[in-house]
């Protein structure tokens, strides 16, 4: 890692002085727009996270929490499950397939639906070597859930975080029972359907939240556990073009020293889309260096007192290089298409909200950087292709 | 950012080189197995060493031509790429989703040239994208490679009219051409980015220049400046419409002086001739709304120059220049910057007026007024001024004022524009005589001919301060040479000045006269003789001519002339330089012998013998005055031809007056007789021996006139001689006597050779025996024991006895006449 990375990095979490803000041109409504200042403490969590799964091996309540899959097929798999289940998706051929990442960091291809949809399919129970199975009755559940990851913060330990990733809320549950109480000598296949299913929220893997959408084959069992397996499929809703669409436009600057102008040409993006816009440099007395465009993501949990925002920026695109002269315009061109994004999502089901910002920053030749964060909504036009 | 050290900069270039070429290892690799993400990758990972800000241009050039031929590769990859099947819109998006501006800006060109073949969009619309994002581009250096590497690429596929790609409107391709020509010169801008102005920090100034230097990497602008040119679209409708208004626009918009200055100076150099003239309205618009500290003047100058050098290339654009009254467009811009700017420094302002005159001279030779008009704004501006300080002004001033003389090669012409001295008021007094000298010059070099009084009235107006002490002449610390140059140019002008009409060359003379005879003590010596000289060729051609071919009332007779000289002479024996003044008399006096004017000739004889009496101090000059002195009265054919009493009278006048001694009738032998006293009375005791000796055989001439048969007189001739010897003989024994040695013979050889002249003349007097006593003496002299041996004296004997050897041998009658004498 080269110094001026380093710089760069550092640079993010440096204090950053005020900055005045003039909406209009009267100057009447000028109001101070604070900078954010990043304390570098704050780093550290980040770094949990990251690890956050290892942590979850040591955690017992999280065996039958249906969350973490991953490990529970890890600790089923020592006892062999005596048969074996598949669900299918009926029309899971012609049906489109996304790629969803899966906790143990694995990317699948997932069935894709939307709401109002019918999800129908079945479900093949295959004993291992022909053994008899006994059980209490087969059932499907279609479960939209979300999961939120809380932490609750120590002042004086910081080592000490306590998570409390059981929190589980299912927002949708439907159940089709499958078979009633007996045995399984054989090879059975169950159909089943769930009919335009409403499925308000889409499928988001975020930082401290999830929501997914299973289907949960239970195989219920006296004396021993349930044999479980889950099926994930990933909802997506589609908005169609919002009727007011105005652009961003906005003066910004530091008194005497900087004045600028962007102009973004939308304020509703879809995900595909191309941010176009420029920014203008109306009086410039600080030797800038150069100028970029993040998008972040605000992703913010829990309510209240509990509330976790967390922020996350998913890429700087360099916008200029160089110090500009006054007079001077800039265009913007970003291509949204390389970025993982997600339509924004306001408050879903009260636990948690997602919004995407534009955050234009111009550095110094000190390195100091000097921004302006605008919000943009994003949202999920429905691809005709 | 610039480095500190050549090593640090090599170093860094090497690590530059090296990174650049393992990523394009690379992109090779992916290119070879067609993986065009892979090739996107790690292309922009190799261009990515080009963001670099540690290396000078000039290594950045080095790196960035090695870039430069990846991208080559890269550029027939893309070819390829979608000749496959590749859609070039998607390429075109997909190279700008890098995150670094400088590689993705650098891949969207390589692109965009494939873009612009393959025909799926209109050439302009690409090249207007791409120049468009090249905005992004604000740093100097980087921004200049870039925006020269898209002229690279897009060269040949600027939108040219009759192209291959053509179809598009004309207007388009002028806003493609200016665009990028714009964006190029913006990057000059950029070379000082601190756009904060900060008074007194000059060092930061000058960091800035010189940034701003590097960045004028000729190399590179001089490729971008050629693409332009050679954009065969643009016409010079499409100029004046749309191309010269928009970079003018960039270029007052950049706001930075120094990129500005380099800008305008770039338009003036690059668009053709015929362009400025028929744009000059908008091109000299722009100046006043230019930065004020602007170098306008020279770029200003650059122009004029540019335009007097077409105008004088052919006479057939002439009438152009007149179509678009370029002159008076000039004259007034000029006014408006300098209005403009009123932190001008004067010499800012002179440089433009003179480009400006030199311009009019070129496009309008004929119309005199207009060079007139331009001094007299230039008078204007700097009225209220004091005399210039300021050296490199005033040298402009000097080649200002240089200019009309340089075109007409006329001092006349000169002359008529009434400006022309009141702008040389405000030199001062060292450079107008610098002025004064050039002009001088150049009425020398030409031979101008100055014949009216009018203009020798006026030239000596000019040149003022060469003939006079101007206000301040205390600090007169000018180097005698220089002095000695100067005023010798003026000599020679005067004598330059020539009429062949009597009467208005008297008046010329009258004037001259005028004017120097205020020239002080140091001048006078040099500026009187030539007047003189020329007076007296007056004289000459007034005596040439018939007799009083002018009507009774002519003014200008020798007599006159004559009085006028007479005056003047006499204030160089007041300065004093009577020598000088001594010589002039005599040159009068035989002028005027030569006449007839006899009362003259005694008048101007009076005075110079005043001036021995009086002045002649010195032994030496003394003798030279006795010599000429005597020459002149030799040749006097005056004094005896006619009424030789009456002569002799007036002559024994002047010796009486000299001496207050005699007052009786004296012969011209008897004049002799006098100065015989004269040079006893005097010579005991101002004369050194040989002098007297000298002047006494002189003296023998004034005996023996070859063409006036009654001054012949052989017997004084041979007393003259006589003494000579006398003297001669004293002052070898006065020698013997003080050194003990004698001194040398080289006066008897030289008495000898005055015997040999009057024996050849035929003086009786003179007799063989004489002279062989005479040459055995000589012998016994060189001879003796005592001598001392003087090679020149025996060289000079040697030669004067050859030639009676020669003489001998010759033949003839004075050959015979040689015969008797025995060497």
């Amino acid at each position: 890692m080269s110094d001026e990375d380093l710089k760069n990095i550092l640079g993010g979490f440096y204090m950053i002085t005020s900055i005045v803000v003039m909406r209009g041109s009267d100057g009447k409504s000028k109001s101070k727009f604070q900078f954010h200042q990043y304390n570098r403490r704050f780093v550290s969590p980040l770094r949990f996270y990251n690890i956050f799964d290892t942590h979850v091996l040591h955690a017992p309540q999280s065996l039958d929490s249906g969350f973490h899959q991953s490990i529970m097929n890890y600790l089923v798999g020592a006892f062999k499950p005596p048969c074996n289940i598949f669900v299918s998706f009926a029309d899971g051929r012609s049906r489109k397939q996304v790629p969803l990442k899966k906790e143990n960091g694995k990317t699948v291809m997932a069935a894709l639906f939307q709401s109002q949809e019918s999800i129908v399919g079945e479900v093949v129970i295959e004993p291992v070597h022909r053994k008899k199975v006994e059980h209490n009755g087969v059932k499907i559940e279609l479960l939209g859930q979300i999961g939120l990851l809380y932490f609750l913060m120590s002042f004086i330990f910081i080592s000490e975080l306590y998570f409390d990733r059981g929190n589980f809320y299912d927002f949708t549950s439907l159940v089709r029972e499958l078979d009633i109480p007996g045995e399984l000598y054989e090879r059975k296949t169950y159909p089943f359907e769930f009919s335009t299913v409403e499925m308000p929220y889409e499928s988001y893997n975020g930082v401290n939240v999830r929501l997914r959408y299973i289907l949960k084959v239970t195989i219920s069992r006296n004396y021993v556990s349930n044999i479980v397996e889950y099926q994930e499929f990933v909802v997506r809703n589609y908005t169609p073009t919002p009727s007011i669409n105005n652009s961003i436009k906005m003066e910004v600057g530091i008194e005497d020293c900087l004045h600028i102008e962007f102009e973004y040409s939308k304020s509703k993006y879809h995900l595909k889309d191309v941010i176009i816009g420029k920014i203008y440099f109306l009086l410039v007395r600080i030797k800038l260096k150069n100028m970029e465009l993040e998008i972040r993501r605000r992703e913010s949990t829990g309510s209240g007192p509990n509330t976790y925002v967390e922020t996350e920026t998913l890429t700087k695109f360099e916008l200029m290089d160089g110090a500009p002269v006054r007079g001077e315009s800039i265009p913007i061109r970003l291509f949204l298409s390389p970025y993982e994004l997600t339509p924004t999502y306001q408050n879903i089901n009260n636990k948690f909200s997602v919004k995407y910002y534009l955050n234009l920053v111009l550095v110094d030749e000190e390195d100091r950087r000097y921004f302006k964060q605008q919000e943009i909504t994003m949202y999920r036009l429905l691809e005709t292709s | 950012m610039i480095a500190d050290g050549v090593e640090d900069e090599e170093k860094w270039l090497a690590a530059g080189i090296a990174g650049l070429q393992q990523n394009a290892f690379y992109m090779h690799r992916a290119l070879d197995s067609n993986n065009l993400r892979d090739a996107l990758k790690y292309s922009a990972q190799m261009l990515s060493e080009l963001r670099t800000s540690r290396l000078s241009p000039h290594k950045y050039y080095e790196l960035y031509m090695r870039a430069f031929d990846e991208l080559r590769k890269l550029e027939m990859f893309f070819k390829e790429e979608t000749r496959r099947g590749c859609s070039i819109v998607d390429l075109y998006e997909l190279v700008q989703h890098a995150g670094n501006i400088l590689p993705r800006l650098y891949l969207l060109c390589t692109v965009g040239s494939v873009y612009i073949k393959s025909k799926e969009a209109p050439a302009k619309d690409v090249l207007k994208d791409l120049v468009e994002m090249c905005r992004g581009i604000q740093h100097p250096v980087r921004g200049l490679f870039l925006r020269s590497y898209l002229a690279q690429v897009s060269r040949d596929k600027l939108p040219d009219i009759g192209s291959e790609y053509e179809g598009h409107c004309r207007g388009c391709c002028g806003i493609c051409a200016s665009k990028l020509y714009g964006d190029e010169q913006i990057v000059g801008a950029d070379a000082a980015p601190g756009t904060r102005p900060r008074k007194g920090e000059k060092r930061e100034r000058e960091e800035r220049a010189k940034r701003s230097c590097n960045i004028c990497d000729p190399q590179l602008v001089g490729k971008n400046l050629h693409v332009l040119s050679q954009i065969e679209g643009i016409d010079l409708d499409m100029y004046k419409e749309t191309v010269l208004p928009r970079v003018l626009e960039q270029v007052v918009n950049c706001k930075d002086e120094i990129a500005q200055y380099y800008l305008m100076d770039c338009i003036i150099q690059v668009f053709p001739d015929e362009y400025h003239l028929q744009t000059l309205d908008v091109l000299l618009g722009a100046f006043p709304q230019l930065q004020p500290t602007v170098d306008i003047k020279t770029v200003l100058s650059r122009l004029m120059e540019r335009l007097s050098n077409y105008a004088a290339s052919s006479a057939d654009v002439l009438p152009e220049f007149l179509q678009v009254e370029a002159f008076s467009k000039l004259n007034n811009a000029i006014g408006k910057v300098i209005e403009a700017q009123p932190d001008m420094p004067i010499l800012g302002m002179i440089t433009l007026y003179s480009s400006l005159l030199t311009f009019t001279l070129h496009v309008h030779p004929d119309r005199l007024d207009y060079a007139d008009q331009v001094l007299g704004a230039c008078v204007k501006k700097l009225s209220g001024k004091e005399k210039l300080e300021d050296k490199k002004a005033t040298k402009q001033i000097v080649s200002l004022l240089s200019a009309p003389l340089d075109k007409y090669n006329d001092i006349v012409t000169a002359l008529k524009l009434s400006n022309y001295p009141r702008v040389m008021e405000y030199l001062d007094s060292e450079t107008n005589k610098v002025m004064a000298t050039v002009i001088i010059q150049s009425i020398m070099k030409n031979k101008t001919r100055i014949s009216t009084a009018d203009r020798v009235e006026a030239l000596f107006e000019l040149i003022k301060g060469l003939i006079k002490d101007l206000d301040d002449a205390f600090h007169d610390e000018v180097d005698e040479d220089d002095f000695k140059e100067e005023q010798n140019s003026v000599a020679r002008l005067i004598q330059l000045l020539h009429s062949d009409d009597p009467e208005e060359m008297f008046k010329i003379i009258c004037t001259v006269r005028k004017h120097i005879l205020g020239g002080g003590p140091k001048r006078l010596p040099f500026t009187v003789p030539p007047l003189v000289f020329s007076s007296l060729k007056l004289v000459r051609q007034l005596q040439g001519q018939e007799e009083n071919p002018f009507g009774e009332e002519e003014s200008t007779t020798p007599k006159k002339i004559f009085q006028v000289l007479n005056q003047t002479v006499e204030t160089l024996s007041n300065i004093p330089a009577p020598e000088l003044a001594l010589q002039l008399f005599l040159q009068c006096a035989e002028a005027a012998n030569d006449c007839d004017l006899e009362p003259v000739a005694y008048e101007f004889f009076t005075q110079a013998y005043i001036l021995y009496e009086e002045e002649i101090s010195d032994s030496r000059a003394q003798v030279t005055a006795i010599h000429l002195i005597i020459g002149t009265l030799q040749r006097m054919h005056v004094f005896g031809v006619e009424n030789r009493d009456t002569l002799t009278h007036k002559a024994t006048g002047v010796i009486f007056l000299l001496f207050h001694m005699f007052r009786k009738q004296l012969s011209i032998f008897q004049l002799y007789l006098t100065w015989a006293l004269v040079f006893e009375q005097y010579s005991a005791k101002l004369l050194k021996k040989p002098d007297q000796c000298r002047a006494v055989y002189a003296c023998s001439h004034l005996f023996w006139v070859d063409d006036q048969d009654n001054v012949k007189d052989g017997e004084r001739v041979l007393l003259c001689l006589k003494r000579a010897l006398r003297i001669a003989n004293a002052a070898q024994q006065m020698s013997n006597a003080a050194r003990g040695s004698a001194g040398s013979v080289t006066l008897f050889v030289e008495i000898l050779n005055k015997y040999l002249y009057f024996f050849e003349k035929g003086n009786p007097q003179i007799t063989v025996a004489a002279i062989q006593s005479l040459i055995e003496l000589i012998t016994t002299e060189m001879h003796s024991d005592s001598s001392t041996p003087d090679p020149a004296a025996d060289a000079f004997f040697a030669s004067t006895l050859r030639y009676m050897e020669f003489q001998k041998q010759k033949g003839g009658a004075i050959g015979e006449k040689y015969e008797p004498i025995k060497v």
